[in-house]
């Protein structure tokens, strides 16, 4: 935050109050660290110092940072293969994470897990499920313990557009609306289940599946985390003070491939339909520009933050590849409480 | 002969049986136009065309599902299950419904249909990605459970259970695909039975029990056995449900010591059905308990070195060998009493 501060003399004169302003710029900050971390995970899979099945978040933060923005550490989500944005949304570090993705002692799941399954209980992050969909139920679940132990916590359950596949997926938001539970569900739509087009697989209109089971239902451009942050905070609003489910659909695109490995990309989809996500629909450039149309900071104000993510990253990275793999021992350690 | 890889192997099978039969089909995620996350059906679609070759919606319950009504409605449906974790969300429909259907209606309808599907840990996937499940499915009466080793075994096995009448599990393993063999030339038509184990490798002091990939490391362990002079038969069983039965127990006659490897987990598994089996038939021949050579009893862990730890090794067949097999047992001729006993 001091960099904001330092930058605030140099601000001219603007109309969105302090509390928006500082929103929007750790926004920035939040989605240039996923960019960033994402990064530095391919470069370790090209390096060969990662195994292949990390699946790529860059292009789709605005999700994550805008719905996890809305939250408090205390209320649940669930993630699935592609969730290395939702961890560190959610408030996850990045040094264990990275620690994670290495098989490392330190890391989230002591090295079980991996790219695809980390959990921090203490950010309220319930696991990543590399089951597509399979996450549906537990924050339905987590949102129903809510309900019942009559707390006033969220539950988000994010999930891909390829989950909408799966039966599971309209099962609880049949009973989430019956139960008027607090959940909401996020489809992150970027358009593709591996390497189909989403509407080769999925019939209809998305949004119409949960207006079916009666469930309150909102579509954004997902890369503009402004919109996503605005509709998330009345769906979540909504869901704490008692007005049960919502189903948010964000348009999204993923930059990369549909993991590290997938670099042959142009059988299923364009170069030029990639490049004109990159350049002109770049959550972190269409920030950016906000963020200086209204004097909330300047070109250097955003490199000061990207210099600091990425020293944060070098760091963590550090962490990770210095860190000590788990004892042997440990491999029959937590597989009962 | 030709050496090919195993996924080319299955490919060709599918290929051949397309060509033979029209009723045949295949479906599953991303398989037409990507060729599948194991390059199996690569170029099937641009033979058979999006009739024969169809991608399906990201739904394993429907796939299934779906192919058991296509195979009722006279089809012979393909389904390919990206990976056998995945087989757990259409289990429901291959349990109750194509394990039950000849059965439950008295034999008035047959469910010729293939369930395609990779098992298998050891490229560091994590637990949701590296699980062994055949033992679910052989539990199963109604269900045939192929797991076939070699490429040559791939493509005739895969060939038979297109044509069989019965529901096939046919497990494939994520790192056979690239394991390369002898197969017939192209022009050569045969077929592999899906009730038939093979003898890999003769020896009289032990009999090592084994399927998929673990035939390949029992290999080698048979190998460094030898060096040491036992002289282990390895039998790579190709089918765990129906069981070639009687293939184990001639070799346990002859050897009679018994070492079961497989990747899946020990308890209530395939290892320790077939160890029963062999309790209950050749209690007699036996010198020593079974060995049981099996994946350790955890989900799979991610990390590296606690993934190595977690699944079989060639050391661990020799070990499990060596501690039923008396040492140097290969030069000593049997004592009276050992003799006696039998
Ligand atoms: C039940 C299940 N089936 C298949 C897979 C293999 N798989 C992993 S990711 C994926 C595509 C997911 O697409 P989507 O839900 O749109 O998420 P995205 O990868 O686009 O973020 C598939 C088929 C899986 N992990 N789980
Ligand atoms: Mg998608």
């Amino acid at each position: 935050m001091t960099q904001v501060q330092a930058s605030r003399p140099t601000r001219k004169s603007h109309s969105a109050p302090a509390e928006e302003r500082e929103r929007f710029l750790s926004m920035y900050r939040q989605m240039v660290r996923i960019r960033l971390f994402e990064e530095q995970v391919n470069d370790l899979y090209k390096t060969a110092r990662m195994p292949g099945l990390a699946h790529l978040y860059s292009g789709e933060e605005a999700v994550a940072v805008g719905v996890c923005a809305t939250l408090r550490r205390d209320d649940y989500i669930t993630s699935t293969h592609r969730g290395h944005g939702h961890c560190l949304a959610k408030g996850a570090s990045i040094d264990r994470m990275f620690a994670e993705l290495l098989g490392k002692a330190p890391g989230y799941c002591r090295g079980k897990g991996g790219s695809m399954h980390i959990a921090d209980q203490d950010t309220g992050n319930l696991g990543a499920n590399a089951i597509v969909g399979g996450s549906a139920g537990i924050a339905t679940g987590a949102a129903f313990a809510s309900k019942m132990r009559g707390q006033d916590r969220v539950a988000v359950c994010f999930f891909g557009d390829g989950a909408l596949g799966q039966g599971l997926l309209y099962e609880v938001m049949n009973m989430a609306s019956l139960w008027k539970l607090p959940v909401i569900y996020v489809c992150e739509n970027n358009l593709y289940n591996e390497y189909t087009h989403y509407t080769e697989t999925t019939a209809g209109a998305l949004t119409e599946r949960a207006k079916a089971f009666g469930i309150h239902t909102d579509a954004v451009d997902g890369q503009d985390v402004r919109a996503v942050y605005a509709a998330a905070r009345q769906l979540v609003d909504r869901a704490r003070g008692g007005d049960g489910p919502a189903f948010l659909l964000c348009d999204t695109y993923r930059f990369y491939g549909h993991h590290v490995g997938d670099i042959q990309r142009t059988y299923y989809r364009s170069k030029e339909e990639e490049e004109h996500w990159k350049t002109q629909r770049d959550p972190l450039i269409l920030l950016g520009q906000w963020l200086s149309a209204e004097g909330i900071a300047g070109e250097s104000d955003l490199e000061h933050l990207r210099d600091e993510a990425r020293a944060e990253v070098e760091a963590g990275v550090r962490f990770a590849l210095d860190a000590p793999f788990p004892e042997l021992s440990e491999v029959d350690q937590h597989v009962y409480a | 002969m030709r050496t090919i890889a195993y996924r080319d192997a299955l490919r060709e099978a599918i290929r051949d049986e397309m060509r033979r039969d029209e009723r045949v089909f295949i479906m599953g995620e991303d398989i037409a136009g990507y060729g599948g996350t194991y390059a199996v059906t690569k170029g099937l679609i641009d033979e058979f065309g999006e009739k024969r070759v169809r991608d399906t919606p990201l739904a394993e319950l429907v796939i299934a599902g779906a192919g058991i009504g296509a195979a009722l409605g006279g089809l012979r449906p393909i389904v390919e299950i990206m990976t056998a974790n995945f087989s757990l969300l259409a289990s429901d429909q291959i349990i109750n419904s194509a394990a039950k259907w000849h059965y439950m209606f008295g034999g008035q309808a047959h469910v010729p249909i293939v369930f395609r599907m990779p098992g298998g840990g050891g490229a560091q996937r994590g637990a949701q990605h590296s699980q062994m499940l055949e033992t679910m499915y052989a539990h199963i009466p109604g269900l045939k459970v192929v797991m076939p080793a070699t490429p040559y075994d791939a493509k005739g096995m895969l060939k038979s259970a297109i044509r069989d009448d019965d529901p096939v599990l046919f497990v494939e393993h994520e790192l056979l695909y690239s394991v390369k063999g002898e197969v017939p030339d192209e022009s050569e038509e045969y077929t592999v039975p899906l009730n038939r184990g093979i003898v890999r490798r003769e020896g009289r002091d032990v009999t090592i029990v084994t399927f998929s990939r673990m035939v390949h490391i029992c290999m080698q362990a048979a190998e460094d056995l030898a060096k040491e002079g036992i002289a282990a038969e390895v039998i790579d069983l190709r089918a765990i449900r129906p069981i070639d039965l009687e293939l184990v127990m001639d070799s346990v006659k002859k050897t009679n010591r018994v070492v079961v490897a497989e990747e899946g987990w020990k308890y209530y598994g395939t290892g320790q059905g077939i160890a029963a089996m062999i309790y209950e038939h050749a209690f007699d021949y036996l010198d020593a308990p079974v060995g049981h050579v099996a994946g350790a009893d955890v989900p799979m862990p991610y990390s590296k070195p606690l993934e190595r730890a977690a699944l079989p090794t060639k050391a661990d067949v020799v070990a499990a060998v060596t501690a039923i097999v008396p040492a140097r047992q290969a030069a000593a001729t049997p004592t009276p009493a050992a003799a006696g006993a039998r």
